[in-house]
């Protein structure tokens, strides 16, 4: 049964004001209500204006996703009842939207693939409301108008994509796209909201509404296709229908509402002229995005491929990267791509919070030699940690300085009193068993060894030198 | 700025007033301690703001409309707000929630409608100067009941930021006095660009009206004096057109067959617009709150039920309905084509006459009462409308009187011709006063 | 020809409560002004667009100071920690 899934994107424009006012968009962290004037509030007779910016965001998206703009784009009023929208209607654009007829390609289940853009248009967020009483059954409603007004793009897709997992793909290049345009920040609260159309082949279309986050649509259409998958085969139908993703319990839920089909009475906005701005769009010079990029990152520093798509696949450490790779493109392309990106996913940190200079500090340790890989690890876990908990940290200089960690080196001479040779004398009097058993050619009980001497000088001394430190303490005692 | 205070507290006793501001406030300016009414749809900070309805009870805005700022500016003293059909919605005043205004000429008949508190106010010499709103003829029809001088201006030339809403894409503000001269001076104080309204055009008002028409074409169609209008009505404004012959214009007939459906395509416009406009009504942010017991579909429903008048919910409901799914094909995209075809119309006309002229209404003002049927009601604005719906400049000027009560001449112009139709205006009314 | 319960349908989407008392009257008048509308029938439907007097029409990107939370919640009949207070939505 092939597996057909559509998805409907809403993302907040990162502009400064509303899409139609002046409040500011900056209202995650004060009290409600305090980013609202008569336009955002729908009070009677407050009129739209438009903001010039997020036109010129709205259309760099079009551009850059392969679409065509109409002459003419119109917004029109959708007209339903909820207490979180101000006015009764929310500012859309319906018949005539911005742009049209787009591609994004990915990388598919079965290599590069191209997806379709049905169209791409420009509307306002509605308000936020918090349910009293409980969630079961709230005795009554709040709400906050803070967000009522925000631009967003709705990015509607054609039913190309064919599993979850590209529609986390998509997902993923396409927020790295709208990054790279410097329209969007994901890391914002909310700022990413996701409708999903999913059928089997020759079965009705389900639509999941409410996912709001890039690893919950993985996850709701796993379990939504699932759910259809075994309604198939107990015999029953799936039913054309609404539903809701409950992201803490990972399931979709039939919305089940009484409520009559949805007629919202689109109608073209009367106080907001049309725009004609197809003419914007070649003086719209895009910047460089991931695909380029990828491909620059293997030119000019020589990434390997899945490196060079790790390193791009968010802005942010695609720059953090350029931003340290100056001291060793291979040593910082493995020390960002390998370590610290797991190491920040363990911790659920981002990118933002490591300073550039910090990171190139312990890069420069490491490709002096000063530490080994094993204490850079350490000093890195050392320093996220910090930063987690203080949002500052010392430098990695000082960190190894203060455990210890700078690499310890065996002097060349024979019977030599550095660390590492009485590291390794003493391990080879601790263990006799083991220095018997390797020079009676039991080769392996050299590396027991080794990892003895390693844990005497925690990690300090360089493999090479305890190996040959090592044996030339055995062989001498042969 | 030194303020001063006004002392206004005038005997209502048309009841043209919803709020009289008994110490109004004014500055320095040309309308410096002139007082100003202005009707109750456009939106005074501080003072109660209700359009007439129950639903905006106690509301106070926070902001001025920005013709009430400009108005300040001037330095007029906003003296109070006049009534009106609930949000605009009729031709008589009677559908106030507050009960009606009487017309100052007989007060056994309506003022016409719905600015006729405004109308009223300046009829019975209350006030000089007030605004009313027009989205159908509701300046020019009570500016004709009452007999004063009303202007609806050019769509876009006077600002409707914090004018509460009914038929957006029809209406305007505009100025209603005893004399042209009056309407003249107000409108150069509204008339302004506002980037708060994106509909507004940048086209300010600054004019010395003449009464020289020598040359002017004036086009009279047929249709404005075709069925329904009142013979002697007829009869009183031909007197008054063959006087602005005699003062040198040149008066040619003409049709406009549009005329036929053009007051259909208004009232689906106007209605499938309110019932958006309106639908912010619901009491979480201003009004009288919801009951919270109970679900928020239920709650809605009853507040606006209580909160809104017969002709309101009539007038959401028809609007609803002519924008549902399967009924906006046959509805609403008819009457915006037909929008369209009266357009046309007037930019044929307008390429061979300066002006069209006829009457404001069909008939002098009505009893009270006498137009309960909604749809007859409605009939009487087809000569209004028109304008309206084409979005150019219509004033209506007392031109004589059938049976005591006043009849207006209207006269509709180019767009942005405002200028020209208030010298027409002021022509037949200096005119006639010879 | 609309039906009491097409009007009572219209109410729901309208989201206006019809008095039963009410019903029969709407009822009727919606019929005679909808038999007026019948006139449209005679307009044909062009393409629209492009006749508008003016077009893009925009503010810049400026931040505008909001209403302090007092003005903002001055109208409001119920209202709780800075919220308004709305009927439950479940």
């Amino acid at each position: 049964m092939n597996v057909i899934v559509g998805l409907e994107i809403h993302c907040q424009l990162d502009t400064a004001t509303k899409l139609f006012c002046g409040c500011s968009t900056d209202y995650r962290d004060d009290a409600p209500n305090t980013h609202v004037c008569p336009v955002c509030l729908g009070l009677p007779g407050a009129l739209p204006v438009l903001n010039r910016r997020a036109v010129e965001y709205a259309l760099r998206v079009a551009k850059a996703l392969h679409c065509s703009v109409p002459e003419e784009s119109v917004f029109a009023r959708k007209n339903y009842f909820y207490p979180d929208l101000n006015k009764g209607f929310q500012i859309t654009q319906y018949d005539k939207p911005l742009a049209v007829s787009g591609y994004l390609d990915i990388e598919g289940d079965d290599g590069e693939k191209r997806v379709r853009i049905a169209r791409v248009h420009i509307e306002e967020d509605p308000g936020r409301l918090v349910h009293k009483g409980g969630s079961d059954r709230p005795r009554y409603s709040l709400v906050d108008y803070n967000r009522a007004g925000i631009p967003l793009i709705e990015i509607v897709t054609e039913p190309d994509l064919r599993s979850p997992q590209e529609a986390r793909r998509f997902l993923n290049k396409l927020r790295a796209t709208l990054e790279y345009l410097g329209v969007f920040d994901s890391e914002k609260e909310g700022s990413l909201r996701v409708d999903a159309n999913v059928s089997l082949e020759g079965s009705e279309r389900v639509e999941i509404k409410n996912i709001t986050s890039y690893k919950g649509v993985e996850k709701a259409l796993t379990f939504e296709i699932t759910r259809q998958k075994n309604a198939i085969r107990r015999g029953q139908k799936v039913v054309r229908e609404t539903r809701h993703f409950v992201e803490a319990r990972g399931v979709t839920t039939s919305a089940r509402s009484k409520e009559m089909e949805q007629d919202y009475r689109y109608f073209p906005e009367p106080d907001l002229p049309p725009l004609r701005v197809s003419d914007w769009v070649d003086g719209i010079v895009l910047p460089e995005l991931p695909d380029a990029r990828r491909q620059r990152f293997m030119d000019q520093y020589g990434c390997s491929p899945i490196h060079a798509r790790t390193l791009t696949g968010d802005i942010r450490i695609a720059e953090f990267y350029e931003k340290v790779a100056g001291i060793d493109p291979a040593l910082a392309a493995t020390w960002v791509a390998d370590t610290l990106l797991g190491e920040l996913n363990y911790r659920d940190m981002s990118i933002s919070a490591v300073p550039p200079e910090i990171f190139a500090g312990l890069l420069s340790l490491l490709k002096d030699r000063a530490i080994t890989d094993r204490s850079g690890v350490e000093v890195l876990r050392v320093i996220l940690d910090e930063l987690k908990e203080t949002g500052t940290c010392e430098t990695p200089e000082a960190c190894v300085g203060r455990l210890g960690l700078r690499v310890i080196s065996a002097s060349g001479e024979e019977g030599g009193d550095d660390p590492v040779t009485r590291a390794a004398r003493e391990a080879i009097e601790e263990n006799p068993q083991a220095a018997e058993d390797y020079r009676n050619g039991r080769k392996e009980a050299l590396n027991y060894l080794v990892g003895q001497v390693m844990k005497k000088t925690r990690g300090c001394a360089k493999p090479a030198d305890v190996h040959r430190v090592l044996l030339r303490l055995l062989d001498k005692g042969k | 700025m030194g303020a001063e205070t006004l002392d206004f507290r005038p005997d209502d006793k048309y009841h043209a007033f919803l709020k009289i501001v008994p110490e109004a406030q004014y500055g320095p300016g040309r309308l410096s301690g002139v007082p100003v009414a202005v009707k109750d749809n456009i939106s005074t900070a501080g003072i109660e703001t209700t359009c007439a309805s129950r639903i905006l009870s106690g509301y106070v805005p926070p902001y001025d409309a920005t013709v009430v700022s400009l108005l300040k500016a001037e330095g007029a003293a906003i003296v109070g707000k006049t009534n009106m059909d609930e949000f605009g919605m009729g031709s008589t005043t009677e559908n106030s929630a507050f009960g009606p205004t009487l017309n100052p000429r007989d007060p056994g008949r309506v003022p016409g409608g719905s600015s006729g508190g405004s109308a009223a106010a300046v009829a019975a010499g209350l006030v000089p100067l007030a605004l009313g709103t027009d989205t159908g003829g509701s300046i020019r029809c009570p500016a004709a009941f009452c007999g004063i001088v009303g202007l609806k201006p050019t769509y876009g030339r006077v600002s409707r930021y914090g004018l509460i809403a009914y038929g957006n894409s029809l209406e305007q503000v505009g100025p209603m006095a005893a004399t042209v001269s009056g309407v003249n001076l107000l409108m150069s104080v509204i008339c302004r660009h506002d980037p708060r309204d994106s509909t507004s055009l940048d086209a300010p008002y600054s004019h010395t009206p003449t009464m020289d028409i020598r040359g002017t074409r004036v086009g009279v169609p047929e249709e404005f004096f075709g069925e329904g209008v009142e013979p002697r009505v007829a009869s009183v404004v031909w007197d008054a057109i063959s006087l602005l012959e005699r003062k040198g214009a040149e008066v040619v007939t003409c049709r406009m067959p549009s005329m036929e459906y053009a007051l259909a395509a208004y009232y689906v416009t106007c209605m499938s617009e309110a019932s958006s406009n309106l639908a912010r009504f619901d009491g979480v942010r201003y009004g009288p709150p919801p009951d919270h017991r109970k679900p928020w579909h239920e709650a809605f429903q009853e507040r606006r039920r209580e909160g809104f008048g017969v002709e309101v919910r009539r007038r959401i409901l028809i609007g609803t309905f002519a924008l549902s799914s399967g009924y906006y094909g046959k509805y609403y995209a008819k009457a915006q084509a037909a929008r369209r075809n009266v357009r046309r119309d007037f930019l044929r006309l307008f390429s061979e006459v300066d002006v069209i002229a006829g009457p404001t209404m069909p008939t002098v003002a009505f009893r009270f009462g006498e137009k309960s049927d909604p749809l007859s009601m409605y009939l009487s604005d087809i000569l209004t409308v028109p304008a309206n719906l084409a979005g150019i400049p219509a004033i209506s000027v007392p031109c004589g009187k059938v049976e005591g009560l006043p009849v207006g001449l209207q006269i509709m112009g180019r767009w942005l011709e405002d200028e020209r139709v208030v010298d027409v205006a002021y022509a037949y009314e200096q005119g006639a006063g010879q | 020809m609309v039906t009491e319960r097409d009007v009572e349908y219209i109410g729901m989407l309208a989201d206006i409560a019809i008095d039963r008392g009410e019903l029969a009257e709407f009822t009727a008048s919606f019929n005679r002004i909808l038999e007026y509308f019948d006139i449209l029938d005679k307009v044909t439907v062009e393409e629209d667009g492009g006749d508008s007097a003016i077009v893009n029409v925009f503010r810049e990107d400026d931040v505008v100071p909001s209403l302090s939370p007092e003005e903002a919640l001055s109208n409001a009949g119920e209202t709780e920690d800075g919220f308004f207070r709305a009927p439950r939505v479940m």
